[in-house]
């Protein structure tokens, strides 16, 4: 037997994690499904005109996205903590905010990435141009892990309650605001032909906040709802 | 040597235990008995820095565990109610992912050995969702047998094992105390036990 690093044990954890989904990938699908219907719906509804459509465009995928990413939000504790494993890790040697972030890292790659890789076929259906449909692609992947990380506190605070789904979209949808307004900026405003330099900047500084606060601040409710 | 320091537990407005005292160190086990809901497992979640008690402190090697953090977790094994078993994995898959995420990489021949010192060869490919309660129990137990931890505080180890895996685990437990470990056992059976030194604690 050999003594493992931290890093080691870091990577152990996100490589199970994936496993885990990969065994249950209907989970995930879903998940994906989801996206892609909500979507769907609004050109549906509203009709083929294109400039409406094309003005809602943003708006629209980044809601979607920001629900699918609800959807998926109660799996990242809940499955564990069922059946103690979530108690063990909290007892290995790592600090608990690294256990967190594996497990973020993991979420993300499941839930949040294949959302990132449909986007522009969605995007299509709105007649956006080539462009806007890259500029969705970078906005969503600076602001999904900032959804997953975030997420990560509500998920955290609300396991083992009744209604914990609901009590998650509460908590979690008006901190996803910022990162909502950001990235369907970011798009609009290549939608109109103007630089969205500014609003993925402003997403990526999101994303370096949310990472070095969040996973320590779900490390801390972890403790509290494992007790 | 861990010391549990005028340790105080609440549990919603009951009073489980209050000022309890004691200490154990290299080679003896503590056999914590006591009737449904008077505090076993809440004093072994307290003792393995899961809980944090409603008053007092538990010091290991004269420091509190509460400052040592993930230092304290290195030398620890908690085997609870729960099994900490993913039901989508097979059982050495289990155990060897599991071990890995706690720090200790085993190779598939340490895996498969673990696996049979609990008799569970048979099963090692069976994914853990069709293992029965007991063996599924077992393969919990080949946490403590990798771990490499000082301390074991163990929660109704012998729930639903049959009397070959009880000795088993007895067999365990000894070899761990007389390899100079410690081992805390929340239970109602009898242990029957062949340690050298054995102290009792009854909460009421």
């Amino acid at each position: 037997m050999t003594n493992a690093s931290v890093q080691s044990m870091f990577a152990w954890l996100v490589w199970r994690d994936l496993i885990l989904a990969w065994r249950r990938r209907a989970d995930v699908l879903a998940t994906l499904f989801f996206f892609v219907i909500v979507a769907s719906l609004f050109p549906l509804g509203i009709g083929p005109e294109r400039e409406v459509l094309r003005t809602i465009a943003p708006g629209v995928v980044w809601v979607a996205a920001l629900l699918a990413s609800m959807l998926s939000l109660g799996r990242t504790f809940g499955n564990d903590y069922q059946d103690g494993t979530l108690e063990q890790l909290l007892l290995t040697p790592q600090p608990a905010y690294l256990v967190v972030l594996a497990k973020v890292i993991a979420h993300w790659i499941v839930a949040e990435l294949p959302l990132v890789l449909v986007a522009p076929v969605l995007g299509l259906q709105f007649g956006l141009s080539q462009n806007s449909l890259a500029i969705i692609v970078v906005s969503l992947l600076l602001g999904t892990p900032v959804l997953s990380v975030i997420g990560s506190i509500g998920a955290a605070l609300t396991l083992g309650l009744r209604a914990a789904n609901v009590l998650v979209a509460l908590l979690v949808l008006p901190l996803y605001i910022p990162v909502l307004i950001f990235g369907s900026g970011a798009v609009q405003a290549s939608v109109a032909g103007t630089s969205p330099q500014a609003w993925l900047l402003l997403l990526g500084a999101t994303l370096i906040v949310s990472l070095v606060f969040a996973p320590w601040a779900t490390g801390v409710a972890l403790k509290i709802s494992v007790e | 040597m861990l010391e549990a320091k005028n340790l105080t537990c609440v549990r919603g407005t009951r009073r489980l235990f209050k000022d309890l005292n004691f200490s154990t160190t290299a080679g003896e086990l503590v056999e914590l008995r006591g009737p449904n809901g008077s505090g076993k497992t809440s004093l072994l979640r307290i003792l393995c820095g899961l809980a944090t008690p409603a008053a007092g402190e538990v010091h290991w090697q004269g420091q509190n565990i509460r400052s040592m953090g993930e230092e304290f977790s290195a030398v620890v094994a908690y085997l609870g109610h729960q099994n900490a078993i993913k039901d989508e994995l097979s059982a050495i898959e289990n155990l060897r992912i599991s071990s890995a995420c706690a720090g200790k990489i085993l190779s598939l021949s340490e895996a498969q050995e673990t696996l049979k010192r609990v008799g569970l060869s048979q099963q090692q490919n069976l994914p853990a969702r069709v293992l029965s309660a007991g063996q599924r129990r077992r393969l919990a137990m080949t946490r403590l047998l990798t771990a490499d931890a000082k301390l074991w505080i163990l929660d109704e180890v012998l729930t639903s094992l049959d009397d070959i895996a009880v000795n088993l685990s007895r067999e365990f437990i000894t070899e761990h105390l007389k390899n100079g470990g410690m081992a805390i056992v929340a239970t109602h059976q009898d242990l029957n036990l062949s340690a050298p030194r054995i102290q009792q604690l009854q909460l009421s």
